[in-house]
């Protein structure tokens, strides 16, 4: 056997060889969640501020957690089966306390999809959301599977069976405030611990990550803001980015969704077409939250056509005669 | 006939913006140029030409609705713009006849699935002109059916015009319009093809476009259209109709 056969065969052996440990690697499909405590019994599996991929898994969201003397609160299931399940061993390896509730802040795939791993009877959310899940849930997963592969398997929409009330709920010794918002979507859930003073916001509320849009109402949206901004908060957790004892979830979500709303209009009123909005650079501060430029892109396409549609119907058109 | 061609296209193939289209040199590198080709232009002289722009997103966010614009006002003499994805149920989208307005178009189309998005001018000896690209979606845009034909309040307003008129500062108007139609492909299942078929539109002495519209494009339209500079008509004239023989008749002003 010659020397450069014996190179091939080497080559060939490493190359395999690194194929062997990359498939190992994915087939465990281990999304690494390590909860971080962010307040007394608090504690949060932060994702990354990407979009879905098959790198990720779609491990792109928060989940949260509250310990009680009554059981857990769980706030957001995660994006599949396997996260639901990560998710369910990760807070057994804190407390032998039971899964008393979760509740899913909205119908987005990446916060109600590892409802699965959960005791049926704990799954909880809003009127509007329970019926967002059943309309849009099979679509959602099937996405999911399009964008995370084999990371979804034997995922299956749950819906939760038990719709909650908006106002106060005391769970052990945590007074909590069940809000009823909008904008985000037709009905966001936002948490309030009045013990802790940590304030749960769904995606609400995003940090250093452009908010997205698919289902946004921007004044409602808004509005839902400055309800969350009166309240006493000590530890903010968006449904996207660090949890943080600063503002600046409240300050960056609404200056994206002010400047995105402004874009628009004026974008529409000079009679800016659709592929020359999508060019548009985008300033600096905009430009500086994580997958801004996809975002922005995303918005135009949901957003859009309803602005360039008021821009025509004040234009004068008339049926001619 | 043969030769006068080839002639044709190598002294084409001197201009930096073009060269000759033969079944290797398709940039986007598609499966389908051959039949594309074959079916919209048959044995005529086609060149690549990066004079014919088609711009829309790299990736789709709705299938139903893509955002295309195709801009050949950088060739001379365009008769007419030719529409095109490789790869949609239905290839073909739309035509148009620039009269006094520029040789561009925007719109919003259909997609089934990935395709090159392809726009071919012909100028006036006779070449088409072929510019492109490509457009990634997760599809089914041509298969569901329209929103439209699931509600009935379309029906009282089928082809009604929202139109509105822009200065471009001196280079000229721009026009948009959107007329209410459900422009449903009949590949959805109980869902007939029903989708508008020609547009006119012309100020009070001259025609400024003629829009040939296929299966493919949105429902509701919208079109945005660039008139060349000196054209100032204050308002503007639409026609058109349905493969029904409903007709369009509005006007649209400033």
């Amino acid at each position: 056997m010659g020397d450069a056969m014996m190179r091939h065969l080497r080559t060939l052996a490493a190359v395999s060889l690194m194929l062997v440990t990359a498939l190992i690697a994915a087939a465990d499909f281990d999304y690494g969640l390590s909860p971080r405590q962010v307040a007394e019994d608090t504690w949060v599996v932060v994702g990354r501020n990407e979009d879905f991929s098959f790198e990720n898994g779609g491990n792109i969201v928060n989940s949260a957690f509250i310990v009680t003397s009554e059981g857990v609160v769980v706030i957001d299931s995660g994006p599949s089966r396997r996260f639901g399940e990560q998710l369910r061993a990760a807070i057994a390896r804190i407390t032998d306390q039971p899964i008393l509730r979760v509740l899913n802040t909205h119908h987005h795939p990446d916060h109600f999809l590892g409802n699965q791993a959960f005791p049926a009877a704990s799954l909880a959310a809003l009127a509007g959301t329970i019926e967002g899940i059943r309309r849009d849930g099979e679509s959602f997963n099937e996405n999911m599977y399009r964008l995370a592969g084999d990371w979804m398997l034997g995922t299956e929409v749950t819906v939760p069976g038990q719709d909650i009330e908006p106002g106060p709920l005391t769970v052990g010794e945590h007074r909590l405030e069940l809000l009823a918002l909008d904008g985000h979507t037709g009905t966001d859930l936002a948490v309030f611990d009045r013990t802790t003073g940590v304030l749960f916001a769904g995606d609400l509320l995003f940090h250093d990550r452009a908010p997205t849009t698919p289902h946004a109402n921007i004044p409602r949206w808004l509005a839902s803001i400055a309800v969350l901004e009166a309240l006493p908060v000590k530890v903010l957790v968006p449904g996207h980015g660090a949890p943080t004892t600063g503002s600046e979830p409240i300050s960056q979500t609404r200056n994206w969704l002010e400047w995105l709303q402004q874009t628009i209009r004026s974008g529409a009123e000079s009679g800016l077409d659709l592929t020359e909005m999508l060019d548009r650079p985008l300033p600096a501060d905009e430009a500086r939250l994580a997958v801004s430029a996809a975002e922005y892109r995303r918005s135009l396409s949901h957003l859009y056509p309803a602005a360039e549609q008021q821009a025509l119907e004040h234009g004068a058109a008339g049926h001619a005669h | 006939m043969k030769l006068a061609s080839l002639l044709l296209a190598g002294m084409l193939a001197l201009s930096p913006h073009i060269h000759a289209a033969n079944d290797a040199a398709d940039p986007l590198e598609s499966a389908r140029w051959g039949d594309m080709r074959k079916e919209f232009f048959g044995d005529q002289t086609v060149v690549f030409d990066t004079r014919v722009e088609v711009t829309a997103p790299l990736t789709a966010e709705n299938p139903m609705n893509v955002p295309v614009a195709v801009n050949a006002a950088a060739l001379p003499d365009v008769r007419e713009v030719v529409v095109f994805a490789d790869f949609n149920p239905i290839v073909r989208i739309l035509e148009f006849t620039p009269g006094a307005a520029e040789a561009s178009l925007a719109f919003r189309i259909k997609l089934q699935q990935s395709s090159p998005v392809r726009a071919a001018a012909r100028t006036g000896d006779g070449v088409w002109h072929v510019g492109g690209t490509w457009v990634t979606t997760t599809g089914g845009g041509c298969t569901v059916p329209s929103t439209g034909s699931a509600s009935p309040e379309w029906q009282s307003r089928l082809n009604e015009v929202n139109g509105r008129m822009w200065s471009r500062q001196g280079q000229g108007e721009r026009v948009r319009l959107r007329i209410i139609h459900p422009m449903d492909t009949g590949l959805a299942p109980s869902v007939p093809a029903f989708h508008i078929e020609s547009l006119v539109l012309a100020d009070e002495k001259t025609e400024l476009m003629t829009i040939r519209t296929f299966e493919p494009v949105s429902e509701n339209p919208l079109f945005t259209i660039d008139l060349a500079p000196g054209t100032d008509p204050a308002r503007i004239r639409v026609t058109g109709r349905d493969n029904n023989g409903n007709r369009i008749n509005a006007w649209v002003t400033r």
